[in-house]
C-alpha cells in the first residue's frame, strides 16, 4: 500500500522533466474536456445573448424571485474560490508539506472561481450596457453609493480577495516560470521571460521571495474569512425570514470550504489522470486532502443543525414556517437532497479503503459539490418564495435561460482551468523539490544515527523526564 | 587590478556550503563570506547559517502598505460619505464606524498585499536583465556560488572550488 507522500529517491531533473512534459502532453482525455467545457460555455453564450435581446423576463426572474439561480450560482462560485487560497496559506504556515503538489492548481481554482463569481452579478443585472453600476464608485450626480449595504461590501471584498488571491498565485508561480523560462521555445520562450521577471535564484530573491510569500499567505487567511462573512451579510443583515440567522457568516465560511475542498479532490483525480501525476499527486496526498474535507463537512453539519435549532427554538413565526417549507412544501426534494450529500455522504470520507479508491473519491467529490450547489439554491429560493407577505408566495421553476447560464458557468470556469494547466505548470517544481530534499535528508538522518548506533550508546529517552 | 566575477556550479547544497565555510574561515586572505552570493534551484534551509544573517526589508513595506490602507481606506470612506451631507440622513450618523470599518479592514488587506509585492520586486531586484553568468542548471539541480574578487584571488578560489568537487566554473572580467 501506497503510505509515502512522494517518492522522496525522486531526481530533481526528473520532477523538472515530468511537469514539463505536462505542458506539452496530457491525455487525450483533456482535449474531451475542455471539448465539453466549450459546448457548456456556447450553451451560456447563446442563452446570454437570448436574454440580453429580449430581456430579463426570459429569466423568469420576478418579484418576489428576484434573485434565483443566479445569486444561488454566485455565492457557489465565491465559496468555491475559499478552499484553495485559504487552505494553501493556513497549510504553508503550519508548514504541512504535503500542500505543495497541489496546492498551485487549488490557488488557481480560487482565482477562476472569483472570475467566475463576478459574472453572475452583471449577468443579474440584466442590462449588461450598465455592468459599471455595481463597482462602487460616485455617480453623475455625485452621490456615492450606501456604504452601509452589504452589497458594496461584497464588491470591495471581492475585488480585494481577486487582487491578492491572483498575486499571491502569481509570486508563488515565478521560480517555476523561470524553469519553464529555460526549457521553452517560441512563444512559450517569451511568455515565461516576461512573466518570471528575471528570477536567477538568488539567495537575495529567496530571502525576500519567503517573506513575501508568507506575509502574503498572512494576509489571505483573514481576507478568505472575511469575504464569505460579508457574502452572508447580504443575507443575515436583511430581516427575511430564514436569513436573518446570526450563525451564518461561520455557516457559510464552512460551506465555502467545504465545496473548495471537495473541488480539490475532483480536479486531483483529473489532473493526476490527464497529466499522469500519479509521482506527485499520490494516495497519502489524497488520503489527507478527503479527513480534511470531512472535518470540515462535519463542522459543516453542526452549523447547519445549529440554524435548524435557531429557527425552531426562535419566536420567529416566519422563520419556522419557511424551515418546516424546506423539509415538507415544494422545495422539499432538493433540500433533502442537499443534506443528505452534504452531511451523510461525506461519511464515505471516513473509511481508508474508500478514500484510497480513486473512482469512488470522484463520484463523491462531485456529489458534495451538487450538494453545496443546493444549499446556496436552499438558502436564496425557499426564502424569497415564503416571505412574510402570504400574497407573495410563489414557487418559480427556474427557466432553461437560467440553467444554461449557471451550466455554462462550469464550462467557462473549466475552460479557465484547463488553459491554465496548460500553459502553467499546475505542480509547483520547485516546492516538491524542496519537499523531496527535506524528507531524503530526514531519512538519511535518520539512518545514520541507526547506524551509528550501538548497544552500548544511551537510548532515546521513552518517559518524560520525572514523569 | 581588475576585479574578476567568478562562479562555481556544484552538484549540491553540502559541496557548495563546504566550499563557503571555507571562505567563512579566511582561506583565502580578501574574501569574505559577505562578497558571496547564493544561486540555487530551492532555498536551503540553513542558508543563513551558511552566508550570514542578511537583510530584507519586505515587511517593513508591508506595515507601511497596512498603515496606508487604513488612512486611505478610512478617509476615502468618510470623504464620500461627507458628500452625503446634502442629503437627509434620517437621524443616522454621516460617517458609521461598525460599516467603514468592515471596508477599511478590506483597504488595509490590500495595500498591503500590494505593498509586499511591490517591496518584493524592488528587494529581490526583479524586473531586470538576467546575469551574464546565469546558469540554466541553477534552475534544474545545481547550486552555483558566486563571488566578485581581485585578480590576485581568482586561483585560490578556483582551487579552493575544485577541492569540494566543483562541476563548472565561470569566469568574467568586470569592467
Amino acid at each position: 500500500m501506497e503510505t509515502k507522500d512522494i517518492n522522496e529517491q525522486i531526481k530533481w531533473a526528473q520532477i523538472n522533466k515530468d511537469v514539463l512534459s505536462s505542458l506539452v502532453n496530457p491525455r487525450p482525455a483533456y482535449w474531451v474536456a475542455v471539448g465539453v467545457c466549450l459546448l457548456l460555455l456556447s450553451c451560456a453564450v447563446v442563452a446570454e445573448i437570448y436574454q440580453y435581446n429580449t430581456g430579463i423576463g426570459t429569466a423568469d426572474l420576478d418579484w418576489p424571485q428576484m434573485w434565483g439561480l443566479y445569486i444561488a450560482t454566485f455565492i457557489f462560485w465565491i465559496g468555491m474560490s475559499h478552499s484553495g487560497t485559504l487552505l494553501s496559506a493556513i497549510l504553508h504556515i503550519i508548514h504541512a508539506d504535503w500542500r505543495k503538489p497541489i496546492y498551485r492548481f487549488a490557488e488557481a481554482m480560487t482565482t477562476f472561481s472569483l472570475m467566475t463569481a463576478g459574472l453572475f452579478p452583471v449577468i443579474h443585472l440584466g442590462r449588461l450596457w450598465n455592468m459599471y453600476w455595481v463597482l462602487p464608485y460616485a455617480s453623475d450626480r455625485g452621490a456615492w453609493p450606501n456604504f452601509r449595504s452589504p452589497l458594496v461590501w461584497d464588491a470591495f471584498a471581492i475585488f480585494t480577495y481577486l487582487t491578492s488571491s491572483a498575486l499571491f498565485l502569481f509570486i508563488g508561480m515565478i521560480p517555476d516560470l523561470a524553469i519553464c523560462r529555460d526549457n521553452a521555445k517560441g512563444w512559450r520562450k517569451k511568455l515565461y521571460t516576461f512573466l518570471s521577471m528575471g528570477w536567477e535564484g538568488t539567495d537575495r530573491q529567496w530571502r525576500n521571495f519567503r517573506k513575501t510569500y508568507l506575509l502574503m499567505a498572512c494576509f489571505l487567511i483573514p481576507l478568505a474569512v472575511s469575504v464569505h462573512s460579508i457574502v452572508s451579510s447580504d443575507f443575515a443583515m436583511s430581516i427575511m425570514p430564514g436569513w436573518h440567522v446570526t450563525t451564518f457568516p461561520p455557516y457559510f465560511v464552512a460551506g465555502a470550504l467545504y465545496s473548495g475542498c471537495a473541488a480539490i479532490i475532483t480536479l486531483f483525480i483529473i489532473l493526476r489522470y490527464f497529466f499522469r501525476f500519479e509521482e506527485y499527486m499520490t494516495i497519502p496526498i489524497l488520503e489527507k486532502t478527503c479527513k480534511l474535507t470531512f472535518v470540515i463537512a462535519m463542522a459543516w453539519t453542526y452549523l447547519l443543525f445549529a440554524e435548524f435549532v435557531t429557527a425552531w427554538y426562535g419566536d420567529d413565526i416566519p422563520s419556522k414556517e419557511v424551515l418546516i417549507d424546506k423539509f415538507t412544501g415544494h422545495y422539499a426534494p432538493y433540500f433533502i437532497t442537499m443534506v443528505f450529500f452534504g452531511s451523510v455522504m461525506p461519511f464515505t470520507l471516513a473509511f481508508e479503503k474508500l478514500r484510497r479508491h480513486i473512482p469512488t473519491m470522484f463520484v463523491v467529490s462531485l456529489l458534495l459539490n451538487v450538494g453545496m450547489w443546493l444549499e446556496r439554491w436552499m438558502i436564496v429560493s425557499p426564502t424569497l418564495s415564503f416571505s412574510y407577505q402570504p400574497v407573495a408566495w410563489s414557487v418559480l421553476w427556474p427557466s432553461i435561460v437560467q440553467w444554461a447560464i449557471v451550466f455554462g458557468s462550469f464550462g467557462w470556469f473549466g475552460l479557465l482551468f484547463l488553459v491554465f494547466v496548460k500553459i502553467f505548470p499546475s505542480v509547483s517544481m520547485y516546492e516538491v523539490k524542496e519537499m523531496v530534499y527535506h524528507r531524503r535528508r530526514a531519512i538519511e538522518g535518520d539512518q545514520a544515527v541507526a547506524m551509528h548506533r550501538r548497544s552500548s550508546d544511551p537510548q532515546p529517552a521513552t518517559e518524560m523526564p520525572g514523569a | 587590478m581588475s576585479k574578476h566575477r567568478i562562479m562555481g556550479l556544484f552538484s549540491d547544497f553540502e559541496q557548495a556550503f563546504a566550499a563557503i565555510a571555507d571562505i567563512r574561515a579566511n582561506k583565502i586572505p580578501g574574501v569574505s563570506v559577505d562578497d558571496v552570493s547564493l544561486k540555487s534551484p530551492i532555498e536551503h534551509p540553513e542558508v543563513e547559517e551558511v552566508l550570514g544573517e542578511r537583510p530584507a526589508h519586505v515587511p517593513k513595506f508591508t506595515l507601511m502598505g497596512a498603515s496606508f490602507g487604513i488612512t486611505f481606506g478610512f478617509l476615502f470612506l468618510a470623504s464620500a460619505q461627507a458628500t452625503f451631507l446634502v442629503q437627509p440622513q434620517g437621524g443616522k450618523p454621516v460617517v458609521p464606524l461598525p460599516t467603514n470599518f468592515v471596508l477599511t479592514y478590506e483597504m488595509l488587506i490590500l495595500f498591503g498585499v500590494l505593498f509586499t509585492v511591490i517591496s518584493f520586486l524592488i528587494g529581490a531586484r526583479m524586473l531586470r536583465r538576467r546575469d551574464t553568468f546565469y546558469s540554466e542548471m541553477v534552475s534544474l539541480d545545481q547550486v552555483g556560488v558566486l563571488l566578485v574578487v581581485d585578480e590576485k584571488n581568482v586561483q585560490p578560489l578556483k582551487s579552493l572550488f575544485e577541492q569540494h568537487k566543483v562541476v563548472e566554473i565561470r569566469e568574467e572580467v568586470v569592467r
